[in-house]
């Protein structure tokens, strides 16, 4: 059976749980089983959180060190933070203007010229779905957008998606 | 794809699986995390089969209380609380283990390994173990929801109150989990009275204490509850490994990735207590190594006090903090004497919570702060816990801790002949229903000169925002009678009383000094000053303000006052230029900020 092990990273109020929760609804869509863990309460407050999403036949929602095989970082600070736990051949996507460690796009600035700072997440998600760094594919995801957004904001996800996936990495 | 699958976070799970059980009263009071579990209980509200009451309680003890009376009447009932909620409930919850309950009653406590947003990390499990109170550990979000529905069936067949205790990693983590219909059990409520039991004197204790101790000798066996068996291959004979809640998952998949799938027998424990004595029996008899892995008190070791077993009593397993899978990699490789892993690198935090761009209480915190450099300032349990980011924080204990703790500081300092400093409580609306109102009336009664700022931001912030008494919402949006809070001040006590907004800085600023004024007074006491405005995360509060578009000039001077004092997130410094700089992407546009700086640099524009 398929596994992944995932990170989403961000700082609160960045989408990060949106994000996870998106990627985590595809897997049941496709009737894979899946676990996340996300970050609630104080951190959420401008903090730094992290998800974690394994999709596939496991117990615990929880990744180990250097057990990651993708990681997806809305906030490039954290790079340090939650690097270590990537294996050292994961791939990253980086929501970054600066070159540096894996995929690389200006999720902020993409979702601010659409008119909304939290957009970033779902640029992200765009450029690593493109990358193929994900299970998923560009339909999945954005199935499971339409189910999760809500649906006055479904178009605008779906837009911000897209620029993700046809932006030039 | 079926819609009987559904991806749940475990609270949600578990609402659901309230639903489905057919419980008809439920009561909680919110914190993290626990908090989502009512929450999806409203949420599903409309899929219950039979009349379902649903309260956001004023504190942890008035749900428990709430929800045990309807259990006396036959039908199912719940409080939900964090774990720090069951001290608040303690009282009612201990004699609950005598007297116990008629319909079936549970008492979900979730607890917070880490702690990730708590006071502290204490072990509901072993708080059952003092109350004498069956308690239930879930490995997973899918299996706190099929517990649910037996624990409620152990509630009624030994009529005692069951614990379920989820912790942190099942409360917000996501699974697929099935659903189920709702079960219909047609329950008329139907009190029988029976004063030897539900008013019981001390006369008819010992006898119940005895009928307590003899359901848990019964319940200690009770088959769907008893510890799990997975056999080893016999590689390694005589060894064990035995581990409960969510840890027994984080083990399950470290073996897998060992590849040690199988290495020796391994058990998951279901119900850390009352633990079977005869489970305990066979490890004795069977096993002469046992690794004990349990979040976050040694519960199970206790009770097996295995000679051969390690854990957090022997100290081979660390004893705080959460057990991650890392730690439990190490406590493996070294009961197993696999090779160890490489040290993990030093933890890093990343960046630290903040209070929001345009929060209304980083306004109040910095006027405290300026008006009074040398005050000391008690506070509370909120978002507003944040405020120690701009040092007008200096304590934070449990809820509703500050007033009296301001009023001890008052009684310290009077004793002495030096000035006393001005002390200035911070105290949400929320906590101040909670547990400050008795606090309130005390420091009245007993003289104390104290300034008890009331941060009214109309919710709870903190959990999400739940409803709050002087908003009269019901849980679910439905109106109920609101209670303001100036006429409880009053009769309370106290003769100084005044609102502000606190973005309205000078004004703000008078009133704290008037409220000092008066506290050192001929004639003064406690004075309360609520700093009323909307949270700042309500969609309607942020559409009713103007949102200006903020920029710093040239003139900035690099001094950093706006980064460091005023801490907002939404400034930050340019590390090019040396001066600050307005983040678009985090800056609400409220405009707080612009007295702060000392050269005006600070400038807004309509937006």
């Amino acid at each position: 059976m398929m596994k992944q092990q995932i990170i989403v990273s961000g700082i609160g109020g960045q989408g990060v749980l949106f994000l996870t929760r998106v990627i985590a609804q595809v897997a049941v869509n496709r009737q894979l089983p899946v676990l996340t863990a996300e970050t609630h309460g104080m951190a959420q407050r401008g903090g730094t959180v992290l998800s974690t999403i394994k999709v596939g036949d496991f117990a615990s929602p929880l990744i180990r060190t250097g057990q990651a095989d993708t990681g997806l970082l809305l906030w490039e600070a954290n790079l340090e933070v939650h690097q270590g736990l990537l294996k050292t051949n994961g791939r990253l996507a980086v929501n970054a203007t600066a070159p540096g460690p894996g995929e690389r796009i200006d999720a902020s600035g993409i979702a601010r010229d659409l008119g909304s700072a939290v957009l970033a997440n779902l640029v992200l998600l765009g450029l690593a779905v493109k990358q193929g760094i994900l299970f998923c594919s560009a339909e999945e995801c954005e199935t499971a957008i339409r189910q999760l957004a809500p649906a006055k904001f479904v178009e605008q996800n779906l837009t911000a998606f897209q620029r993700g996936l046809s932006q030039q990495a | 794809m079926s819609e009987t699958i559904q991806l749940l976070m475990g609270n949600e799970a578990i609402g659901q699986g309230l639903i489905e059980a057919g419980c008809q009263i439920a009561a909680a009071y919110p914190g993290t995390p626990s908090t989502e579990i009512l929450q999806a209980v409203i949420d599903r509200r409309d899929q219950a089969a039979e009349p379902l009451h649903i309260e956001w309680s004023v504190n942890e003890k008035i749900a428990f209380e709430v929800a045990l009376a309807a259990s006396y009447t036959g039908k199912r009932s719940v409080a939900v609380m964090k774990q720090v909620g069951l001290n608040v409930a303690a009282d009612p919850f201990m004699r609950t283990a005598y007297l116990g309950i008629k319909g079936g009653m549970l008492t979900i406590v979730a607890d917070d390994p880490g702690p990730h947003s708590s006071q502290n990390e204490q072990d509901t499990r072993l708080f059952c173990l003092q109350a004498r109170v069956p308690v239930l550990d879930p490995t997973s979000p899918a299996e706190a929801k099929r517990l649910v529905p037996l624990a409620f069936e152990l509630s009624e067949k030994y009529e005692v109150n069951v614990v379920l205790r989820p912790t942190t990693r099942i409360c917000h983590s996501r699974q697929n989990v099935e659903l189920q219909p709702p079960v219909t059990l047609k329950r008329s409520a139907d009190f029988r009275k029976d004063p030897t039991r539900w008013a019981a004197t001390p006369a008819f204790l010992p006898a119940l204490h005895r009928k307590l101790n003899a359901n848990l000798e019964q319940i200690a066996t009770e088959e769907p509850f008893q510890p799990e068996k997975t056999a080893g291959d016999g590689t390694r004979p005589r060894t064990a490994l035995v581990a409960s809640g969510i840890v027994y998952g984080h083990l399950v998949d470290l073996l897998d990735e060992l590849d040690l799938t199988g290495c020796c027998d391994l058990f998951k424990v279901l119900m850390p207590y009352p633990l079977n004595p005869e489970f305990c029996r066979r490890l004795h008899d069977d096993y002469d190594r046992i690794l004990l892995l349990e979040e976050t008190y040694p519960v199970i070791e206790l009770q097996l006090a295995h000679p051969g077993a390690v854990g957090k009593q022997t100290g081979d397993v660390p004893r705080e903090g959460e057990l991650t899978p890392d730690v439990i990699h190490t406590a493996l490789a070294e009961f197993l004497e696999l090779k160890m892993p490489e040290a993990a690198p030093a933890e890093r935090r990343g960046q630290r919570p903040s209070l929001c761009p345009g929060c209304p209480h980083r306004a109040a915190f910095y006027s405290i702060k300026k008006c009074f450099p040398h005050g000391i300032f008690p506070s509370d349990i909120g978002c507003y816990t944040l405020g120690m980011n701009l040092g007008a924080v200096n304590t934070v204990h449990c809820m509703g801790a500050c007033i009296s703790q301001g009023a001890g500081f008052y009684q310290a300092y009077a004793q002495d002949d030096g000035e006393v400093p001005t002390i200035v409580v911070t105290i949400g609306d929320s906590t101040f229903f909670h547990a400050g109102i008795p606090a309130l009336i005390n420091a009245v009664i007993q003289q104390a000169r104290i300034i008890v700022v009331i941060l009214d931001n109309a919710t709870t912030a903190m959990t999400g925002g739940q409803p709050v008494p002087h908003l009269g919402i019901a849980a679910g949006g439905g109106k109920t009678k609101a209670i303001p809070i100036e006429p409880l001040v009053k009769s309370c006590g106290v003769d100084f009383l005044e609102v502000c907004d606190p973005y309205d800085t000078e004004p703000f600023e008078a009133l704290l000094k008037r409220a000092d004024d008066f506290i050192r007074s001929d004639d003064g006491g406690v004075a309360v000053l609520i700093s009323r405005h909307g949270c700042i995360m309500d969609r309607e509060v942020r559409a009713s303000q103007p949102a200006y578009r903020v920029t710093i000039d040239e003139r900035c001077i690099g001094c950093r006052k706006c980064v460091d004092a005023f801490e907002c997130p939404a400034l930050q410094m340019d590390a090019e230029t040396g001066k600050a700089v307005a983040n678009r992407d985090r800056c609400i546009g409220c405009g707080v900020c612009i007295p702060v700086c000392p050269v005006d640099a600070i400038v807004k524009e309509d937006s």
